[in-house]
């Protein structure tokens, strides 16, 4: 049995109140809940705060380039499609420096999830505006207030066919880990969209005015299979703000459809050299 | 000979078939492409060169000019002496000089297979029937073309190619055989051109993850390894930018499989953050740079070597790189498969150069010898790293090279950071660590240099001028030393094909030992000539230096060499 011990780690070096410390504990508890061993396990991460949080667990990792954490995350699961994937990144990151790759990560469906901490402000660079940041939020740059229109990650997602797509809050673990441990299951990419305060620099998106806003779409009684309805509930932003599974769906993952895979894992196949004759011959 | 026309008229087809009949038939071939960066029209063509011996290089007379639209008249009417020219009617007019020759291509395909498209064939046809060719070996190479096409379309395509060669020996060719050019067939001898070469020897490397922007003139390696990805267990993946393609490849050789991404220039720009990438996290990969003339767009389809340095310097800080340069399609083979090897073994990045005129450039060989095919992985295996104990990625040694495994091996973690980082992997940004791991990671160029090779000496020996060249101009060059030597000129050929890192000691010595040299190179700058100086100290003496989007000619090297006196 896998427990919480298997993935401690040593010392972190986020601000103490940190949303990443929730982040981390219920990424831990849910790879218990798996049951993962940690050398099934790749974390890949970009950069800024979040892209720290793979050193704070023992298992492999590959912290590459900011905006960077798709691409390599995608080549490692095609080559060997038996490690569980999780790619951990901010909102810059993952919806700024690494936009594109999201919208292309979506459309190839390969099997990761991506856990994007979604703190609406450029923390390690002291305090920007993020895609996410609320239009008017004035910062030291945006100093007559965000007046870009807000990245909606949940949006894009579903309009994109991604057929996992959620969201979580770092006030709440429990819930957070569960979403979590549901996405790494689920066949295909998966996102879990977190809402995290940063205590530092983002004065607006606290603690306090997320717990006046969010509530859990299960507790409605939602249907999560519904795309139409998913894509309403993404449009849900200001007194109320959901959280929880938006859309949910079936899922055929890029690993699956490449043919050469129904083989094996890349890493343990190797050619045969009598076909480099054939090939020899076709030059003949 | 020339075949010349636009963009969609077959050109590169008719080239094909008559490379490999000449091939199949104990001919040695060589053959080149010029073409404009679009889907139809423009003027391009396709050159053929057919001899008896070993052939590297285009040479710049014709004997027969294919005109298949009215520029192939004006443009290359004056390269052709004292040979053939044969025009479609439609590029004919009524200036067109008297020599040229006018074939109804279009209305014979017409009339004997039913349809314009063997147009084409009708030209072939009628190349065979100037150089009074016998039509049996084509006649089965079409057969095996067309063969999932059916019987009907095979014969078809062979009686076109008779009607052209009937209209030529029936016409004004009645009686003219001016080519000697007797079938001697001969079984192994293979035609390939650079892309296809490094797709094949990637292929023979064992690559299972190739990720890739298409971006001419590198397409073609791509396209290659997709064509049989399914039979070496390979994946072709399109990305989304140049961006992803390296960091993906990046992601699955960190998993454990041999990865490359093909680009250009432009490409390369995008990927020069995540060649930064897997030199600091030690991920071997290969990148395939075939280049194009720049800077921004440049010439696309067009040939130059100007992005040596760019490739020396690209990505911030400093990192243990290698470079090679392939020479012809057989060097290309044969270094793509070395630089999987290097790449693995000194866990770094391999910049695999070539460019426009490699990429296309067709040459004839014997069989490629297989034998020569080693996969050296350099990794831990299961035992190994049960005897080790504590596993740590970035183990400080004395090659600089840490011992490799693989994430998913039961009992260890690896752990690989962008970041500066310890031994273990992690984040480390203390001074002492960051020498030691700085060092380390350079360490490995030591260890490498001892693995270049020398460059080749073709020619004469200790001659009193030698002619110096990296990459895809060994052809032209060595064709135009043997044309000096034969004219008693003291004159040899000093080339390169690994360019990174040269090893100080022994190509220093090489090259101390030669007399009046000239550098010649396919960019306006001399990058070769300054990494000679900013490496071994070394100052040539001259420079000959084409940055037209042209590759050199053998002639054209020569031209230069008498116009600056120095033969």
């Amino acid at each position: 049995m896998v427990t919480l011990d298997d993935y401690k780690a040593g010392d972190t070096e986020w601000c103490p109140g940190c949303g990443n410390f929730s982040i981390l504990a219920a990424v831990k508890k849910a790879l218990v809940s798996l049951d993962k061993e940690p050398h099934e396990v790749l974390m890949v991460s970009g950069i800024g705060q979040s892209g720290k949080l793979p050193h704070y667990l023992k298992c492999n990792t590959f912290n590459g380039l900011h905006g960077r954490t798709l691409p390599p995350a995608t080549g490692a699961k095609l080559a060997n499609p038996e490690l569980t994937v999780i790619a951990v990144g901010g909102d810059g990151d993952s919806y700024g420096e690494g936009g594109n790759h999201f919208i292309h990560a979506l459309r190839r469906n390969p099997d990761i999830t991506l856990i994007a901490h979604d703190n609406q402000i450029y923390g390690l660079t002291k305090g920007q505006a993020s895609p996410t940041s609320e239009p008017g939020m004035k910062t030291k740059i945006q100093t007559h207030g965000v007046i870009n229109t807000p990245f909606n990650p949940l949006a894009v997602a579903i309009s994109l066919g991604c057929t996992f797509v959620s969201r979580g809050f770092a006030g709440d673990i429990e819930h957070l880990s569960s979403l979590i441990a549901e996405a790494v299951e689920h066949p295909g990419f998966s996102l879990v969209d977190i809402l995290q305060p940063c205590i530092s620099f983002n004065k607006l998106n606290t603690y306090s005015w997320y717990k006046e806003r969010v509530y859990k779409l299960e507790d409605e009684g939602y249907d999560p299979t519904d795309r139409i309805k998913a894509f309403e509930k993404t449009l849900e932003w200001g007194e109320r703000i959901p959280t929880g599974v938006f859309y949910k769906h079936d899922s055929t993952s890029f690993e699956s459809k490449q043919p050469v895979l129904e083989k094996g894992p890349l890493v343990k196949q190797k050619y045969d050299p009598e076909e480099l004759i054939d090939v020899m011959k076709s030059f003949m | 000979m020339k075949i010349g026309g636009a963009a969609g008229q077959g050109i590169q087809t008719i080239g094909t078939v008559l490379s490999k009949t000449f091939l199949r038939d104990g001919f040695h071939v060589f053959g080149s492409q010029f073409y404009l960066s679009r889907v139809r029209g423009g003027h391009n063509f396709f050159q053929i060169r057919v001899s008896d011996h070993p052939v590297q290089a285009i040479k710049e007379e014709l004997d027969i000019l294919v005109a298949l639209d009215e520029a192939s008249i004006t443009q290359h009417l004056e390269e052709v002496q004292d040979g053939f020219v044969v025009a479609d009617e439609a590029a004919v007019n009524d200036t067109t000089p008297e020599n040229v020759i006018s074939i109804p291509f279009v209305d014979i395909a017409k009339e004997v297979s039913g349809n314009k498209l063997f147009s084409n064939t009708v030209a072939v046809g009628a190349v065979f029937g100037i150089l009074c060719y016998d039509l049996s070996c084509l006649n089965t190479l079409l057969s095996e073309i067309f063969e999932k096409k059916g019987e009907e379309i095979i014969e078809k395509n062979i009686a076109a190619a008779k009607a052209g060669y009937d209209y030529v020996q029936d016409g004004k060719f009645k009686g003219v055989c001016k080519f000697d050019l007797t079938p001697n067939p001969v079984d192994g001898r293979i035609l390939i051109d650079g892309n296809d070469a490094v797709g094949f020897g990637a292929l023979a490397a064992g690559v299972q993850l190739v990720s890739s922007y298409p971006m001419t003139p590198s397409t073609g390696v791509m396209t290659f390894v997709a064509k049989y990805a399914d039979r070496f267990n390979a994946i072709v993946e399109q990305a989304e930018d140049e961006v992803a393609a390296l960091n993906m490849a990046i992601g699955a050789s960190f998993a454990g499989v041999r990865a490359m991404t093909t680009t250009s220039g432009g490409g390369f720009c995008l990927m020069t953050e995540a060649l930064g990438l897997a030199g600091m996290t030690e991920t071997p990969v290969v990148v395939f740079l075939s280049q194009r003339p720049g800077p921004a767009t440049g010439l696309p389809t067009m040939t130059e070597q100007a992005d040596l340095q760019f490739a020396l310097h690209a990505a911030q800080g400093e990192i243990p790189r290698c470079i090679l340069a392939p020479r012809t399609p057989r060097d290309a083979f044969y270094q793509t498969m070395r630089a999987f090897n290097i790449a693995d073994k000194y866990q770094i990045p391999v910049i695999l150069m070539s460019d426009q005129y490699l990429a296309d450039a067709l040459f004839t060989y014997e069989n490629f010898d297989l034998s020569h095919v080693t996969i050296e992985r350099h990794l831990l295996s299961d035992r190994e790293l049960k005897k080790m104990g504590d596993y740590r990625r970035y183990e400080i040694t004395d090659s600089g090279i840490s011992p490799r495994a693989l994430p998913g091996q039961a009992g260890v973690l690896v752990v690989a950071d962008s970041d500066e980082h310890n031994e273990e992997g992690h984040i480390d940004q203390t001074i002492e660590n960051r020498i030691r791991m700085n060092e380390k990671r350079l360490r490995k160029l030591d260890g490498l240099k001892e693995d270049m090779q020398l460059p080749i000496i073709h020619g004469l020996e200790n001659a009193d001028i030698s002619l110096i060249g990296w990459g895809s101009t060994f052809g032209p060059l060595a064709e135009a030393v043997d044309i000096l030597n034969e004219d008693e000129v003291s004159i040899n050929l000093v080339h390169f094909s690994d360019i990174y890192p040269l090893h100080e000691g022994d190509i220093g010595l090489l090259m101390d030992g030669l007399n009046h040299t000239v550098c010649v190179e396919n960019n306006a700058t001399g990058q070769f000539a300054q990494l000679l100086r900013t490496e071994l100290g070394f100052e040539v003496s001259d420079k000959i230096l084409r940055y037209d989007g042209l590759p050199f000619t053998p002639k054209s090297i020569i031209r230069e060499l008498e116009e600056k006196e120095v033969v």
